[in-house]
């Protein structure tokens, strides 16, 4: 039988709750992302929507999902790291 | 009244001394000294008493007494048990075996004519 | 203009260039400098293979034909990538520890290890793929036929079956000589990989090259080019809502359920960390990618003549305008998208197809066992061969059969529905422990059925396989059972009414059979370790320890992970179990192990039935199940702890049962043993007592008979005392009272004094003792005279118990050790077999003919001094006459031994 974990403490260090946050923060991007992407469909009650705007405007929201991904992935990739999560299965670094 | 004894006993100096008691009374004592063959040497000496002793080599005594009083032929044999384990239990077996009168060696030559003389007269 | 062969003899150097690079790549991998090979970057760039021929040239159509609708075929995966936290994070995790080699292998192992579900997964892959290979193939012989329609006459137009059926082979080609090198799918196909990444920035820029071409060469910059777009028939977008959900729900699916991007997400994934990264910069490449599809669909639905196939404006744009190297550029890059996919793909489904069709087909057949027959590895690698050419001639045969008339992109969205069947299975197995094997088997099915009812069979076209009247009247005129107006659901799109109704029934009948139904042991355990990947580090076992098959279980593994890896294997294993050798024991943990090594190269399925077929046990039981399932661990502390109690009041009435048994015994021997002596000082007394009243009566006895039974008497009392002699005797070397007077003596001394003493001076009875004085001679320390009442009661023994005519005793005295063995032998009858065991009990004389009248207790009495002497007596049968073996030491050992060592308790003479 699995021995007990230690139970985790209530409140963690300020470092390992920005890193939960961070967490947080990534489950949402996806949501974010589709309620972005869906967005334009409530522009066009009144008849079609200008192509050139809503792709300017699909991209640049794409865009911006794309960095936030880049920062995010950065940092995750660290906590990551510290967590320890990730000990098995590793074949070695880059 | 009848005269003859059976004497079924391993020891040889009981054996002599036992013979030499009823003898001078004026019985005639036979004697078998062995387990397994004692209910043939009954049935062939038909005494008109067996003494019978419980330590015997191949057939113990009460196994004997078993088979006697199954055996319709001599089933009504007074029989005198001889037993140097004094043993309660053993007194108690034998009776259950329907034995006639049980003694515990060592005895007295007294008492052991008595009890001879008794169970020949019933 | 390109002449045509120029056009070949560039394409057939760019495959050149590829098989180069795959081979150095792979030269560079097994020289071990696998450095950038396994880079984030190589990993990002290999995921492209989601972006194929449909996507270099059909998005444009799309985007010509449906306006923004394309994009939904990139937002999906964005989605799905930048969600990676969530899902695709614990598919790589699952991926690694699972040493997972296909998504077929992924649901069955989490399924219980399920081949069925495997074949079926399998086939839906098989069929889900097949036309996205004919796709493929199609786009490049439209490629090389836009060359030649367009080039200058004279040249024939190249038969375009014949083309396809040569792309197919090299594709084969390549295929089979990277993709199936090793045998370990689990491994990294390095030269793959990399020729795909290669491929990756072929494609890539030679869509932005076209891109760039067209808004700044064709259009005058990114704002001309916006008022290009505004004044072209695509300026308004009417959203098709129900599309563009379904789309992007449908592409975003497909980045879990294509077998190719499994392959490359999961399976060929060095390091899970290259995940972060791919994160973003795999939805920056998409994002480049389309970044200018709708710039070229609007300026080449301006420039082309009506009529003129989207699909190739990436080609024919450039082409008509005169740039001839840049439309080189972009049929590479077409040419590139579509080889990377076959290539993919078909070492995707050939991984499948060999490890869940052709493997388990195998092991039925091979009924000896996998240890028993040939090389598997071969066999294995074989299979994967012939699946890869099975594969590609599946597609080649769909591309005949269609005829290459759809729409790329249609063809696409049929593909991407039918993997998508995949997805409730697969997302339920990692999220959701109460997923079922009938659960997923019942969703699969459903979803394949209805897709292939609703989507794929239609897709024919009407007429071909279903008829014009089935699909417009549904069959047998059911109105409800209309193809594409599924319960009456009409007038959708039917590509959203498919999706709909077959992911919205697969995932009805998934959750309803799973909720219903309970899973067994092996997938309760599989479903635990895959949902809560991240908590088991640890693996739950899922063997229990057996009998050693070792051996045969290295057998098979050199079959399928070759001589050398599985010795190492083995004696790594053997050595963190502190063995030697390569054997280890087949624990548990030594098992899950090597199944899972073995799983890397045959799935998981196919592994533990091999391991299962040699190690024949149940794998798992409940009740591992439970001490596993932490949901159970609360209820199993509580249990355990009454089953500790129980197990202890168990002991205790056990311990007691012994006591009281023992107690039992004692009794019982107390009285057996009072009844003897009882016997034993009665039946002398008996005589003594009856002559001594026959003398005392003084009557008319003759002086012979007066002076035989004085005698009589007088021996009898002598053998009273003999008797209680040896009582005390007994009683006190039992109590381990007796301190032993050590000196050194000379063995044949001892035989001297022994035998002087048994000579009777009378010369009766007497007995020819053959003896060898020179072997005699050995010097030792011990007791004298305790071993020389040993010996005397042996010879005493032979004396008065032997049969023969002429009683011989021969005594033979040898060393042994840091010993002496004394054999004592003599020509008589000896002891029968089922006395041997007690005559060294106590009373334990087996005739009553006892002439000097021993008590019975002359061997007990030899037993106890042989003990305190630290050496032994024991019967020696098969000697011919009655034989004892005396065993002794030189020395005794330094402490005498312990007190009741014979096996007797001492207590029993405390009694008497």
């Amino acid at each position: 039988m699995k021995a007990p974990s230690p139970p985790r403490p209530v409140f963690l260090a300020r470092h390992g709750y920005r890193s939960r946050r961070m967490m947080d923060l990534s489950r949402l991007l996806p949501v974010a992302g589709l309620f972005l992407f869906l967005l334009p469909l409530l522009h066009q009650a009144d008849g079609p929507v200008s192509t050139p705007a809503t792709l300017i405007y699909l991209f640049s929201a794409w865009f911006g999902l794309i960095v936030v991904a880049a920062l995010l992935a950065r940092r995750l990739a660290r906590v990551d790291d510290e967590s320890g999560t990730t000990e098995a299965g590793r074949e070695g670094g880059p | 009244m009848g005269s003859n004894v059976l004497l079924i006993e391993d020891e040889p100096n009981i054996i002599e001394a036992i013979r030499f008691i009823l003898a001078r009374d004026g019985w005639h004592v036979q004697t078998h000294s062995e387990g397994t063959s004692a209910l043939a040497a009954v049935l062939r000496a038909r005494p008109d008493l067996l003494i019978l002793d419980v330590m015997l080599p191949g057939r113990s005594g009460f196994d004997i007494l078993r088979d006697i009083r199954a055996c319709a032929e001599i089933a009504a044999l007074p029989v005198l048990m001889l037993t140097a384990k004094g043993q309660s239990r053993d007194r108690a077996m034998a009776e259950s075996l329907g034995v006639s009168r049980f003694m515990t060696k060592p005895f007295s030559n007294a008492e052991m004519l008595a009890a001879v003389r008794d169970l020949a007269a019933r | 203009m390109i002449p045509f062969d120029i056009l070949v003899a560039v394409c057939v150097s760019y495959v050149a260039l590829l098989f180069i690079i795959a081979f150095m790549a792979e030269r560079r991998a097994s020289a071990g400098r696998v450095g950038w090979l396994r880079s984030p970057l190589v990993y990002t760039l290999s995921l492209s293979v989601y972006c194929t021929a449909w996507t270099f040239y059909g998005a444009v159509g799309y985007a010509a034909r449906s306006g923004l609708e394309f994009l939904t075929i990139y937002l999906g995966p964005t989605l799905v990538l930048v969600g990676w936290w969530w899902a695709l994070r614990k598919l790589v995790r699952i991926g690694k520890t699972q040493r997972i080699t296909s998504i077929a292998d992924l649901i069955s192992s989490r399924y219980g290890k399920s081949n069925a579900l495997g074949v079926i997964v399998t086939l839906l892959a098989v069929v889900g793929t097949t036309p996205y290979i004919a796709l493929q193939l199609q786009s490049v012989t439209l490629s090389f036929a836009v060359f030649v329609r367009a080039g200058t006459d004279g040249w024939a137009l190249p038969d375009v079956n014949a083309t396809a059926l040569w792309v197919a082979a090299g594709l084969a080609l390549f295929t089979v000589l990277f993709g199936t090198r090793n045998l370990d799918a689990n491994e990294r196909h390095h030269g793959v990989v990399t020729a795909i990444a290669v491929e990756a920035v072929v494609k890539l820029v030679a869509l932005v090259a076209v891109g760039i071409f067209v808004v700044w060469g064709v259009a005058d910059g990114p704002r001309d080019m916006a008022i290009r777009i505004s004044e072209s028939p695509l300026a308004g977008t009417d959203f098709a809502a129900g599309r563009w959900v379904g789309m992007t729900f449908l592409s975003a699916a497909a980045i879990f359920t294509l077998p190719r991007m499994f392959q490359v997400l999961v399976v060929e994934n060095a390091d899970e960390r290259h995940l972060a990264t791919a994160s973003w910069a795999f939805p920056l490449y998409l994002f480049l990618m389309s970044l200018f599809v709708m710039p070229i669909a609007v300026i080449g639905l301006a420039t082309q003549p009506a009529g003129a196939n989207p699909d190739l404006f990436v080609l024919t744009v450039p082409l008509s305008l005169g740039q001839e190297g840049l439309a080189t550029l972009a049929f590479l890059g077409g040419f590139s998208s579509a080889t990377s996919m076959v290539i993919v793909a078909a070492i995707a489904l050939s991984t499948m197809v060999s490890n869940h069709i052709v493997m388990p087909l195998w092991l039925n057949w091979q009924n000896t066992g996998a240890s028993m027959s040939g090389d598997v590895r071969k066999l294995v690698l074989r299979a994967r061969r012939i699946s890869i050419a099975g594969v590609l001639v599946l597609g080649y045969a769909y591309f005949r059969l269609t005829g290459g008339s759809e729409a790329l992109a249609s063809i696409g969205l049929i593909s991407f529905t039918g993997v998508a069947q995949a997805l409730p299975a697969l997302l339920g197995g990692i999220f959701w422990r109460g997923a079922t094997r009938r659960g997923a088997g019942a969703g699969l099915l459903i979803g394949l059925a209805v897709w292939l009812y609703t989507l794929f069979l239609p897709s024919f076209g009407a007429g071909s396989v279903m008829s014009a009247g089935l699909l417009s009247d549904g069959p047998w005129g059911v109105a409800w059972l209309r193809p594409q107006a599924l319960f009456g659901v009409d007038g959708v799109d039917p590509l959203l009414h498919a999706v709909f109704w077959s992911i919205a029934l697969n995932s009805f009948a998934f959750i309803g059979v799973s909720l219903w139904g309970v899973p067994g042991p092996m997938e309760r355990l599989q479903g635990a370790q895959f949902v809560n990947v991240f908590d088991h580090s640890s693996d739950a076992q899922g063997w229990m320890q057996g009998a050693a098959e070792a051996e045969d279980l290295l057998i098979m593994a050199q079959r399928i992970l070759g001589g050398t890896e599985a010795q190492a294997l083995f004696q790594r294993a053997a050595v963190a179990q502190g063995k030697t050798g390569y054997l280890p024991d087949t624990t548990p943990a030594f098992l899950e192990r090597l199944e899972r090594e073995l799983a890397g190269s045959v799935g998981a399925a196919t592994a533990h039935a091999m391991v299962g077929q040699i190690v024949g046990r149940s794998s798992i039981s409940v009740e591992d199940l439970m001490a596993m399932a932490d949901e159970t661990a609360q209820m199993m502390e509580y249990s355990s702890q009454l089953e500790a109690k129980s197990a202890e009041l168990e002991r205790t009435a056990r311990q007691l049962r012994e006591a009281n048994e023992k107690l039992t015994e004692l009794s019982v021997q107390k009285d057996a043993f009072l009844s003897q002596i009882s016997h034993e000082l009665r039946t002398p007394m008996t005589s003594i007592r009856a002559f001594s009243e026959i003398l005392m009566g003084g009557e008319d006895l003759r002086i012979e008979d007066r002076r035989w039974y004085s005698s009589i008497i007088h021996d009898e009392g002598i053998r009273l005392t003999r008797l209680l002699d040896d009582l005390l005797d007994l009683s006190v070397l039992e109590n381990g009272q007796v301190s032993l007077n050590l000196q050194p003596a000379n063995l044949r001394d001892l035989i001297d004094r022994a035998v002087a003493a048994t000579t009777e001076p009378k010369g009766d009875g007497a007995i020819t003792i053959h003896r060898d004085r020179a072997a005699e001679n050995i010097e030792l320390v011990t007791d004298t005279d305790r071993l020389c009442q040993v010996f005397i009661n042996l010879i005493v023994n032979a004396r008065k118990y032997c049969t023969a005519d002429a009683p011989e005793l021969r005594i033979d005295a040898r060393r042994q050790g840091d010993g002496v063995l004394l054999d004592f032998v003599d020509n008589g009858s000896g002891i029968p077999k089922r006395s041997q065991a007690i005559i060294f009990e106590k009373f334990a004389r087996l005739s009553d003919r006892n002439a000097a009248g021993g008590a019975g207790l002359g061997l007990a009495i030899c037993r106890e001094i042989m003990g305190r002497l630290g050496g032994s007596i024991a019967y020696l049968p098969g000697q011919g006459g009655a034989a004892f073996r005396v065993q002794l030491p030189l020395r005794p050992p330094e402490t005498s031994a312990p007190a009741g060592s014979q096996g007797e308790a001492p207590a029993q003479l405390n009694h008497a």
